[in-house]
């Protein structure tokens, strides 16, 4: 198959499957992170000028490990995700799938020193449009992954169009894909479904009136055990 | 088995598990993984469940949801636990000063990138004071002999008795920033970490230079050898942790490239949470102890030369010998 799902197996021999992030939503889930971080800053600012010299060097401090540390304090206490990564539906894992730990997190973020090189980030986006996993060279000194926080989509049930034997034998992958087709169609428009079904057509030809869709559909239904 | 049959008889135990996971989820610090048997029970079952939906080519929509709450069941069963405390006094007194041993060339390659040019540059400077203008332009020099100079009150910066937090804030900002980046920039084959070790030596060599000329002597020494003791150290350890980095990349050994980048970023990863130490008691001598005039400066060489010979003893001795302090030796030497 062509894409770029990662594999790997659990101590239970499952095998999992993530999928990595790419750079639109990394630099998306950045910006929203940047923005939080200004305004928390200008916040802070405004809270402790009146204190002064003592105001200023807590402001500081608090500017430094925003800028070092905001990533890695939410990475560990909201399952490996920063607001930003949230926003777009990723988080960070180590690179065998297991949640992300403070070493990782911390080594990611302080690498970000080289992934910035010369300026806004480009060695980082080199890195990762050359990497199969989206790497930035962070990621890869810390053996780590941007996945996509995958959530099931509830299972849109089949159209009850009745069922029928598929006129032949089909192998397991094309059961798949008429499960899948059935599915899905209620997304696709009738001309595509159409334009789909006809690859099909050859296997109805001696009833040239049938609606090809529908026939697969029954089929599909034959397959899963809804009536 | 139909896929309707199999989701209607499995059903339960998915909800089930969902239940727990949820629970599980909540709370980000505090977070407990299920205290009950019955979790990994549960997941081994689901585990099987999604075995079976792969196998018997199930809807994509039911493989996706068992796979989820395999995947889910799976970040809370394998988090890596640690226990913070005792992990914390383990790495200070043997898993750092160990690591830095292990590498202890080098330890010594990144002194001498640090220390060598400063070294040079401050012999030059006592002998063609011009000099320090080429490294810094006028203003720079000005404002570092005002931070200098033997009439200031506090030493170190022109600044009021009260702004020591502030200094502290500034110091750390900027200091282990400059740590950080020593570090990172390793990575492009240990070009950026000679870099700013370099600059950082000639810096401090030429500065050093024009103090002697001047005859600052006590007040700039006085100052910078207390502090200077963690945060030199830690400087030339970051550089150290960076020429790791480059080191994997350019000579890997038997791995691949990426392979033993991430293998020596496990490594470094022990001297960078060592740098932030360091730097954060550099901070914290510089800011409340090297600044302040009061103190006479027999205490503060005394104080700053016993810093050192503790930098130096802690680096060399510490964790000798404690149960596998030199650490699981990863790949070819």
């Amino acid at each position: 198959m062509l894409d770029n799902r990662i594999h790997f197996e659990t101590p239970e021999s499952i095998e999992l499957h993530l999928v990595p992030a790419g750079p639109l939503p990394r630099i998306l889930a950045f910006t929203i992170d940047w923005l939080i971080r200004m305004v928390v800053l200008i916040v802070i600012s405004l809270i402790l000028s009146p204190m002064g010299k003592l105001g200023s060097g807590v402001f500081l401090i608090l500017y430094f490990l925003l800028e070092w540390f905001y990533s890695v304090f939410f990475e560990m206490f909201s399952h490996g995700a920063t607001p930003g990564k949230r926003a777009m539906k990723i988080k960070v894992v180590h690179d065998d799938g297991t949640p992300l730990g403070w070493g990782a997190s911390i080594m990611r973020n302080i690498m970000r020193a080289a992934d910035m090189f010369p300026s806004f980030y480009l060695l980082g986006l080199i890195s990762m449009s050359c990497s199969n996993k989206f790497k930035r060279l962070g990621d890869h000194v810390a053996a780590t992954l941007v996945v996509y926080d995958e959530k099931a989509e509830p299972p849109s049930k089949t159209e009850n169009v009745g069922s029928r034997p598929a006129p032949v034998m089909l192998e397991l992958e094309e059961q798949q894909a008429l499960i899948a087709f059935a599915e899905r169609s209620k997304k696709l428009s009738p001309a595509r479904q159409q334009e789909l079904a006809q690859v099909l057509a050859p296997l109805f030809k001696d009833k040239p009136s049938i609606d090809t869709v529908v026939e697969l559909k029954k089929i599909a239904n034959g397959i899963i055990g809804q009536s | 088995m139909k896929q309707q049959t199999f989701e209607k008889l499995y059903k339960n135990t998915w909800a089930e598990l969902e239940q727990q996971l949820q629970q599980a989820e909540r709370g980000g610090f505090w977070r407990k993984t299920p205290s009950n048997g019955e979790f990994p029970t549960l997941y081994r079952r689901v585990c099987h469940h999604l075995s079976l939906a792969q196998q018997r080519r199930y809807s994509n929509h039911l493989v996706t949801k068992l796979n989820d709450l395999v995947l889910r069941s799976h970040q809370q069963l394998y988090r890596r636990r640690s226990q913070v405390l005792s992990a914390i006094l383990r790495f200070i007194i043997v898993t750092f000063p160990s690591r830095v041993r292990e590498q202890a060339k080098l330890f010594w390659l990144a002194s001498a990138i640090f220390y060598l040019p400063g070294l040079v540059l401050f012999i030059l400077v006592l002998l063609q004071p011009d000099l320090i203008f080429n490294m810094l332009d006028y203003d720079n020099v000005s404002d570092f002999e005002a931070m200098y100079d033997p009439g200031a009150e506090h030493i170190g910066q022109d600044r009021e008795a009260t702004s020591d937090v502030q200094m502290f804030g500034l110091y750390i900002k900027n200091n282990i920033s400059v740590g950080f980046q020593t570090f990172a920039t390793g990575l492009f084959f240990g070009l950026g970490s000679i870099f700013y070790l370099t600059y950082n030596g000639l810096l401090f060599g030429a500065l050093a230079g024009h103090m002697v000329n001047i005859g600052y002597i006590d007040t700039f020494f006085g100052f910078v050898i207390a502090h200077g003791s963690f945060e030199l150290t830690a400087i030339v350890i970051a550089g150290m942790g960076g020429l790791m980095l480059g080191h994997a990349l350019i000579a890997p050994g038997r791995m691949t490239r990426l392979e033993a980048l991430s293998v020596a970023g496990k490594k470094a990863l022990d001297l960078l949470y060592g740098i932030i130490l360091f730097l954060l008691i550099a901070a914290f001598l510089e800011a409340f102890w090297s600044s302040n005039s009061a103190t006479p400066i027999g205490v503060k060489y005394t104080v700053g030369g016993l810093l050192w010979l503790l930098v130096f003893v802690y680096l060399a001795y510490c964790g000798r010998g404690a149960d596998g302090a030199k650490g699981v030796a990863h790949g070819p030497k």
